[in-house]
């Protein structure tokens, strides 16, 4: 398993706030860090997958295990 | 597209409680993704933009509108409660239980409330305009509004839309 800088649980929450919440973690980390965010809103999936299109950050990671779906993103710039 | 950002401009024309949502949804998931975005706050919109925000839901000419109880057990709460709109029209104060209702369900399933999210908006630099023309008309002053809250008319908004992407009108 890569090395993660931070971690952010959404468990719980709902759209649009997983992919605010991991916008602004993403805007307090350096460039190079990785975020891992957890979440329980099946919509995250599809949604972080276009966050991070748009955004152009990497996703390492995303995958789902039970109603739990985790996120690796790697900030790019 | 504008300087090479995706930008959204939203007209925003209702404001009970369950049109409410959209906007502020879509402009804090845009501004979240870096995109450039704006709210243009017209008509009942407006009032959206009340320092003292104060969103109500009338099911009354919702008739898709499925009433859930923010209680009991799993079924209990996915039962799709029919509530003919003669029986509420006729109930005094209906608006008020359905409008507590649809918060404490929103609440229950983790959404966060209109305030939290026009929070994030200003937070991520959404630009935020009243319709200077329905200020007139309904007799808001632009005190009422949040201090974030710019005041403009159809051309600055046209202006605006016109390099956006995405607009829509909610």
């Amino acid at each position: 398993m890569e090395t993660v800088t931070k971690k952010l649980d959404c468990s719980g929450l709902l759209c649009p706030m997983p992919v605010v919440k991991t916008s602004k973690a993403i805007k307090e980390m350096a460039v190079g860090e990785t975020l891992e965010m957890v979440a329980t809103d099946a919509g995250s999936m599809p949604d972080m997958q276009a966050w991070a299109r748009q955004t152009k950050h990497e996703l390492l990671e995303a995958t789902e295990n039970s109603g739990k779906f985790r996120f690796v993103i790697k900030k790019t710039h | 597209m504008a300087n090479g950002t995706n930008k959204l401009a939203l007209i925003s024309s209702r404001g009970t409680l369950d049109w409410a949502y959209p906007p502020f949804i879509l402009s804090t998931a845009a501004a979240a993704m870096g995109w450039e975005v704006g709210i243009f706050f017209t008509f009942y919109g407006l009032p959206l933009l009340k320092k003292d925000l104060t969103a109500t839901v009338s099911p009354l000419g919702n008739p898709a509108m499925p009433m859930k109880m923010p209680f009991g057990s799993e079924g209990f709460q996915n039962f799709n409660w029919p509530i003919p709109n003669v029986l509420m029209a006729n109930i005094p104060g209906f608006e008020n239980v359905a409008t507590g209702l649809m918060k404490k369900t929103f609440k229950n399933k983790g959404v966060a409330t209109v305030n939290e999210l026009r929070d994030v908006a200003v937070d991520l630099g959404v630009k935020l305009i009243g319709c200077q023309m329905t200020m007139d008309v309904f007799g808001f002053k632009k005190e009422e509004f949040i201090d974030e809250a710019e005041v403009g008319g159809a051309a600055m908004f046209l202006e605006y839309a016109s390099d956006a992407n995405v607009s829509l009108f909610i």
